[in-house]
């Protein structure tokens, strides 16, 4: 007889994950660093990014240009996603110089970097997007590069519509898996620790 | 309208190294990245010291 594909998933996530991992209440010592704080704060911008996202998303580019609230939105969402990116390279940099890919956490580093590229091309989208000359700018400057690289067969900066359904739609929702994926492996593999640590305790395994 | 304190407007002036050039407002934005980043490393983190930990 053969494993239902539900005991498969729930081995291969739920039990795979120690309760105290995935919601832990202490942390070693190690972790009372401001470096270790960016990766949450990336997270928390993140957060302010979709919720602005859903209010622009949900008025449109006239809105957005023409309206007073529509300009405080608009500049919630870019200011977001300026800090989303600060905090992400602090935290980049943070992990790299910790070699953060120690102890079996190999998944955990290749996730976040996909984490960087998914979220440099949603927000390249996102200037294709403003519906202002600044986007007709980008598009028409970045259509030649893209297509010198083979890129323009399946995607043209000057087709709004394609850009738009990729910055509201497909690039946030694999950008989110992945961010999940990674949030889980951080749980589940715990924080890396220093490179001459000695203390190994709570979810630093 | 409250008037800006800088001109946003006209395009934005750019800093050139040979091959390399780069906007003053992305250049600002790097700096603010490495500062941010030595922070981080230096200031002590708040920690609770009376559980007897």
């Amino acid at each position: 007889m053969t494993t239902m594909w539900t005991t498969k998933v729930r081995r291969a996530t739920i039990e795979k994950i120690d309760p105290q991992d995935a919601l832990p209440d202490n942390q070693p010592s190690y972790v009372a660093s401001w470096i270790y704080v960016f990766g949450v704060a990336t997270l928390a911008a993140l957060v302010v990014i979709i919720a602005s996202g859903f209010v622009l998303t949900s008025k449109g580019a006239t809105w957005w240009h023409t309206s007073s609230v529509g300009h405080y939105w608009n500049s919630v969402h870019l200011w977001a996603v300026e800090l989303f990116f600060v905090f992400m390279v602090v935290h980049l940099w943070g992990k790299f110089w910790m070699a953060a890919w120690r102890g079996r956490r190999f998944q955990t580093w290749v996730t976040g970097t996909f984490c960087f590229l998914g979220s440099l091309a949603t927000a390249f989208t996102g200037y294709l997007i403003q519906g202002d000359f600044d986007s007709q700018w980008i598009a028409t400057q970045a259509k030649d590069g893209l297509n010198s690289v083979g890129i323009g067969s399946f995607f043209n900066t000057l087709n709004s519509g394609q850009a738009l359904l990729l910055h509201v739609a497909l690039l946030p929702f694999v950008v989110g898996i992945i961010v999940v994926w990674h949030i889980i492996l951080v749980r589940k593999n715990g924080v890396v620790p220093p490179l001459d640590a000695k203390e190994i305790a709570g979810g630093g395994k | 309208m409250v008037p800006l304190a800088i001109s946003l407007d006209g395009p934005a002036k750019f800093i050139t190294f040979g091959f390399i050039s780069v906007s003053v407002p992305n250049l600002i934005m790097i700096g603010l990245i490495i500062v941010f980043f030595i922070l981080a490393l230096v200031i002590p983190f708040p920690t609770h010291k009376s559980d007897g930990k």
